[in-house]
C-alpha cells in the first residue's frame, strides 16, 4: 500500500511535468497542425539556461531564491524568445507547403538546436544548482521532498494562468478561433500571424517553467534531455487527443502515473521475467492501446469521414 | 519496354552502368572506407525506396521504420553468428528477415492504419523505440539479444567458399571486400528501384495515389483502403528486413544503437528533402544524406585547420549542426523535396498561387 | 413493377439529436430511373451515404439484388455493384482523366503486389484491358479528347462527366447520382440528360438525386420525395408534381 501511494506521488510529479510539457505540443497542433519536434529542445535549452544563470549567481553569493528566481525569469525570457524565433523563422515560411516538409524542418530545429546547446554547454552531464529547498516530508508511509511539492504547485499554477489567459482573455479568444477556421478568424480580424507566434511563445514559456522543474528533480542535465521528455509530452499531448488543452494536462499527468506504477510492479506482473527498465515502454504501450479503441485520443473530438 | 531504348537513352544508360561499375574503384583511390561509405549510401537508397512505398505512395508517415531494420537485422545477427552457434547461409536468412519484418508490419498496422496522420506517426515512432528498447534489454533473464553490448563476429555474406568479407582476385583484377558488397548492393538496389517504378504504374499504385487523393471517393469506388494501406505498409517493412539483414553481415556487428529514432527520421529525411514518392529524387536524397555528413566528417576539422591555424569548434557537432541547417534550409527553399515529380512540384505552385 | 434491385426497410439515421433521415423505405426496380428529391437538408445525400456504406444506419437495412447489404463498408457496396458519383466532385484531381476512370476498375480487377513486380502475361493482359476499358469509357461520357489532362484542369461539367465514367468503371448495376446537373447550364444539362438516358437504355439502373425538377420529371420513372428526413410521397413524376403535401414542402405551408 505504501509503495503503491508513493508511486502515485512520483507519477503526479512526473506527470506535471509532461503536461506543461504537452501543452506546448497541443498549442501549436491545435492552432497549425504541426508537431514541433523540436519544442523538448526548447525545454532542454530552459534548464541549460538557468543552470548557467542560478549557477552564476550563486557563486556570486546571492541568496537561493534570488539567484532560483532569476534563473526562473532568464529561461523563460530565452525560450520565449527561442519559440518566436522559431516560428517566424523555420516555419511561417512553410505555412502552405506540403505537410511533412515542416515536420522535416522541425527535426533539422531539432537537430541544430542539441548541437547548438552542446558546442555552448559541452558534452557533459551538469550539475543543477540546489535552488530549491531540501526538506523532506512522510505521509502514510510515503515520503516525498519540498521539490516535488513544488514541482506540482507550480505545474497547477501555471496552467490555471494558461486556462485563464485561454478562456478569459480577447488573445485566448482569438486563439481559439484561430484553431477552429484560420480564414474565418482572419476574415473576422484576427491577426492568424500574432495569434500563431503568441501559441509558441506561451508554449515555449511553459517548456521554459518545465525545465527548471525538471533539472531541479533530477538535478542533473545534458545537451540531449529535450528529446525523450518531449516524446513523451507529445505522447501525453495525443493520449489526451491533440490541440486539447484540458486533455494535455490529464494526459501528462495520467501518462505519469501509469508510468511509474507500471516501473514499479512491471517486475510482479511478469514473474520477473521484465524488469524496470522497461519503464519507457509504457507510455509508448499505452498510447497504441488506447488509439486503438479511441482513436482521437481520451478527450479529443471524433473526426468523421463526411461525403 | 523496348520503346524508351532509342540511342540517346541507350547511351545514357551505358553512362550510368560506366559510372556504377568505375565508382567502387575511383572511391577506393580515397582508401577502402570510402567505399564503405558508398556501400552504405547505396543500403540507404534501399531502405529509402522502401520507405517511399509507404509515406510517397501511399502517404503514410512512418516514423518508426528502422523498427523493421532493426528486426531484420537482429533476425540476421542472431542466426548467423556464434551468439547462438548458429550459422545459416544468407539466402535463407535474408527472406525470414523479410517475413518476420513483414509480420511485425502487418501486426502493428492492422489495428492503426485507421488512425489519422499524425496519430499514426506517432504511433509508429512508439514501436519504434518499443522495439529499440526490447533489444536493449533482451538479454535477461534468458540472453536473446545480448542487450545493449550487441551481437559481434556476424558471418558475411558469403556463396560457398567466396566470402565477402574478404578481398579476392577476380580476372586478375583485385577487388575487396567491400568492394564485393558493393555490386551485391547495386544489385539488390536496382532490382527494388524496378519493383518501385513497376508498383508505381500498377493497379496497386494507383490504388495508393487514389487513397491520398481522396480516401472517401476511394472507398466509394470499391477500393478497401485498409488492405490497401496495409499492403504498403508490410512491403515497406519486408525491404526494411532485407536492408537489416545485410547491414548486419556488411558490419558484422549489430547493437540496438544502430536503431535510435534519430535514424528512422534520417530515412524520413531522405525520402521528404529528395522528393516524395519521386523515386530518382529519393535516390538522390539517401546519397545527399549519407554522403554529406561524412564528408563534413572529414571536411570540418581540416578546414577549420587551414583558415584558423587550429580547430575551433568540436568538428561531430559542427557537422551535425550544418546537416540540421541543410534540412532547415532546403526545406526552406525546396519545399516539395530537392527534385520532387513534375505533378508534385506542379501542385506546389498551384496552392501557392490560389492562397495569393 | 419490374424485378426489385434495391429495398429500403426503415432506414433511419440521426446525428446527434438531429433525425436526417426517419423510417425511410423505397424499393428501385431493375431498368428504373428512380428519383430522390426534396428541400435542402431532407436527407438525400444521407440516404446515399447510407446506402453506400459511409454512414452507418441506425436502423433499418437494405437489400440489393436479393441479398441484404452490409451497411458498414464503402467498397463492399462498391463490389456489389453499387457505384456513385459526389454532390460536390471528389475526383483523384493530381491523377490524370483516363487513370480516374482506371482506378475505377480496381474492384472488377485482381492483379497485386507479385503481378505488379513481375508483370506476368495475365498481369499484362489485364492492365490492357484496363486501360481499353477506360478509354471506351471516356468515349462513352464524351470526353476521350481530355484522357491524358490532370481531373482538376478539367471543367465542370467534364468533371461531373469524369466522375459518371469512373463510376460506370466499377460496373454497376445501381448508378447513384448526387446532383449530377448542379451548377450546369441549360445545354450542358440536356447533354447530362441524353447521357443518363444512355446508360438506362444499356441496362443500368439510376438512383437520380437532382433539384432541376424539369430534369428529374422528365428522366425518371418514378420519384419520392423526402421532407425532413421522412419520405412524404412516391410515385409516378405526373402524380408526384400534383400532390399536395409535395407542395407544402416545396413553397413552405403559407403558401399552399
Amino acid at each position: 500500500m505504501e509503495i503503491l501511494l508513493q508511486q502515485l506521488i512520483n507519477g503526479l510529479v512526473q506527470g506535471s511535468i509532461y503536461a506543461l510539457v504537452a501543452l506546448g505540443y497541443t498549442m501549436v497542433y491545435g492552432i497549425m497542425g504541426l508537431i514541433n519536434f523540436a519544442h523538448g529542445e526548447v525545454v532542454m535549452i530552459g534548464t541549460l539556461v538557468t543552470i548557467s544563470v542560478a549557477g552564476l549567481l550563486l557563486k556570486l553569493g546571492l541568496p537561493v531564491a534570488l539567484a532560483g528566481g532569476a534563473g526562473l525569469l532568464a529561461a523563460v525570457a530565452v525560450c520565449m524568445a527561442l519559440g518566436w524565433g522559431l516560428e517566424r523563422i523555420a516555419y511561417r515560411p512553410l505555412r502552405n507547403a506540403p505537410r511533412l516538409t515542416p515536420l522535416i524542418t522541425a527535426i533539422g530545429m531539432s537537430i541544430v538546436l542539441q548541437n547548438v546547446a552542446m558546442l555552448v554547454w559541452g558534452r557533459n552531464y551538469l550539475t543543477f544548482p540546489a535552488i530549491a529547498p531540501k526538506a523532506q516530508f512522510e505521509f502514510a508511509g510515503a515520503s516525498f521532498t519540498a521539490v516535488q511539492v513544488m514541482i506540482v504547485l507550480v505545474s497547477a499554477l501555471t496552467m490555471a494562468g494558461l486556462l485563464v489567459l485561454i478562456y478569459r482573455t480577447r488573445l485566448g479568444m482569438a486563439m481559439r478561433a484561430t484553431s477552429q477556421n484560420p480564414q474565418v478568424a482572419s476574415l473576422m480580424g484576427v491577426n492568424v500571424n500574432r495569434v500563431i507566434a503568441a501559441a509558441f511563445v506561451i508554449g515555449s514559456a511553459l517548456g521554459a517553467v518545465a525545465g527548471v522543474m525538471v533539472g531541479s528533480y533530477y538535478e542533473i542535465a545534458h545537451y540531449q534531455m529535450g528529446f525523450m521528455l518531449g516524446l513523451k509530452a507529445f505522447t501525453a499531448a495525443v493520449l489526451g487527443g491533440i490541440g486539447n488543452l484540458a486533455g494535455a494536462m490529464a494526459g501528462g499527468v495520467l501518462l505519469g502515473i501509469i508510468e511509474a506504477l507500471g516501473a514499479g510492479y512491471i517486475g510482479d506482473l511478469t514473474g520477473g521475467f521484465l524488469g524496470s527498465h522497461y519503464q519507457d515502454i509504457f507510455a509508448f504501450i499505452v498510447l497504441i492501446g488506447v488509439l486503438m479503441f479511441r482513436p482521437s485520443g481520451l478527450f479529443g473530438e471524433k473526426t468523421g469521414d463526411r461525403a | 519496354m523496348a520503346k524508351w531504348l532509342n540511342p540517346r537513352s541507350a547511351l545514357g544508360l551505358a553512362l550510368i552502368a560506366a559510372v556504377l561499375v568505375a565508382l567502387p574503384f575511383v572511391a577506393a583511390l580515397g582508401g577502402q572506407a570510402w567505399v564503405r561509405i558508398v556501400n552504405f549510401a547505396i543500403l540507404y537508397v534501399f531502405l529509402a525506396l522502401g520507405l517511399n512505398i509507404v509515406v510517397g505512395f501511399a502517404g503514410l508517415l512512418d516514423l518508426g521504420y528502422i523498427a523493421f531494420y532493426a528486426v531484420g537485422a537482429y533476425v540476421y545477427a542472431l542466426l548467423a553468428s556464434p551468439h547462438f552457434g548458429l550459422h545459416l547461409p544468407f539466402w535463407a536468412i535474408l527472406p525470414i528477415g523479410a517475413v518476420l519484418a513483414c509480420g511485425f508490419g502487418v501486426a502493428l498496422g492492422s489495428p492503426t492504419l485507421k488512425l489519422r496522420g499524425d496519430y499514426l506517426a506517432i504511433v509508429t515512432l512508439g514501436f519504434g523505440e518499443i522495439i529499440r528498447i526490447f533489444l536493449n534489454n533482451l538479454n535477461a533473464p534468458v540472453n536473446i539479444t545480448n542487450g545493449a553490448q550487441g551481437v559481434t563476429l556476424i558471418d558475411p555474406i558469403a556463396v560457398g567458399g567466396f566470402k565477402f568479407s574478404a578481398a579476392s582476385q577476380i580476372f586478375g583484377l583485385t577487388v575487396s571486400g567491400p568492394q564485393k558488397y558493393y555490386f551485391f548492393l547495386v544489385a539488390l538496389a536496382l532490382l527494388v528501384i524496378v519493383i518501385n517504378l513497376r508498383l508505381q504504374h500498377s493497379r496497386i499504385g494507383r490504388a495508393w495515389q487514389a487513397i491520398r487523393e481522396d480516401e472517401i471517393a476511394a472507398k466509394a469506388i470499391g477500393i478497401n483502403t485498409r488492405n490497401i494501406k496495409l499492403l504498403a505498409f508490410a512491403m515497406g517493412a519486408s525491404f526494411g528486413g532485407i536492408a537489416g539483414g545485410i547491414f548486419s553481415a556488411m558490419q558484422g556487428f549489430v547493437s540496438p544503437e544502430s536503431f535510435s529514432l534519430i535514424e528512422s527520421v534520417m530515412v524520413l529525411a531522405m525520402v521528404v528533402l529528395g522528393g516524395m514518392g519521386h523515386i530518382p529524387g529519393v535516390i538522390l536524397g539517401a546519397v545527399l544524406l549519407t554522403v554529406l555528413p561524412e564528408v563534413l566528417r572529414y571536411g570540418v576539422g581540416p578546414i577549420q585547420q587551414v583558415v584558423f591555424g587550429k580547430v575551433l569548434v568540436d568538428p561531430e557537432s559542427l557537422r551535425m549542426l550544418i546537416f540540421g541547417l541543410a534540412l532547415v534550409l532546403v526545406m526552406r527553399w525546396k519545399p516539395a523535396g530537392l527534385w520532387p515529380s513534375p505533378e508534385r512540384r506542379r501542385e506546389l505552385a498551384e496552392t501557392r498561387a490560389e492562397k495569393l | 413493377m419490374a424485378e426489385v434491385l434495391l429495398r429500403a426497410a426503415g432506414v433511419g439515421k440521426h446525428f446527434g439529436g438531429v433525425k436526417a433521415l426517419r423510417d425511410v423505405s423505397l424499393t428501385i426496380g431493375l431498368g428504373e430511373v428512380y428519383g430522390l428529391i426534396g428541400p435542402n437538408g431532407a436527407g438525400k445525400t444521407t440516404f446515399f451515404n447510407c446506402l453506400t456504406g459511409l454512414y452507418v444506419p441506425d436502423g433499418g437495412a437494405f437489400d440489393f439484388a436479393g441479398r441484404p447489404l452490409k451497411a458498414d463498408a464503402p467498397h463492399q457496396a462498391a463490389e456489389r455493384g453499387i457505384a456513385r458519383t459526389f454532390q460536390n466532385i471528389r475526383l483523384f484531381g493530381n491523377m490524370s482523366a483516363v487513370e480516374n476512370v482506371m482506378v475505377g476498375r480496381h474492384v472488377r480487377t485482381g492483379a497485386g503486389v507479385f503481378g505488379a513486380m513481375f508483370r506476368d502475361a495475365r498481369t499484362r493482359a489485364e492492365e490492357a484491358a484496363i486501360r481499353r476499358r477506360a478509354a471506351e469509357l471516356l468515349h462513352y461520357v464524351g470526353i476521350a479528347d481530355r484522357a491524358d489532362d490532370l481531373a482538376k484542369n478539367l471543367s465542370y461539367g467534364d468533371q461531373r462527366r469524369l466522375e459518371i465514367a469512373r463510376a460506370l468503371a466499377t460496373e454497376p448495376q445501381l448508378l447513384c447520382l448526387d446532383e449530377p446537373a448542379a451548377g450546369m447550364n441549360a445545354t450542358e444539362t440536356e447533354e447530362l440528360r441524353l447521357l443518363i438516358e444512355g446508360i438506362r437504355r444499356d441496362g443500368t439502373t439510376i438512383l437520380l438525386i437532382e433539384h432541376d425538377v424539369k430534369l428529374v420529371m422528365g428522366l425518371c420513372d418514378r420519384v419520392a420525395v423526402l421532407d425532413y428526413g421522412e419520405k412524404i410521397c412516391e410515385d409516378v413524376p405526373a402524380v408526384v408534381q400534383k400532390d399536395s403535401r409535395v407542395i407544402e414542402a416545396y413553397l413552405g405551408g403559407s403558401v399552399a
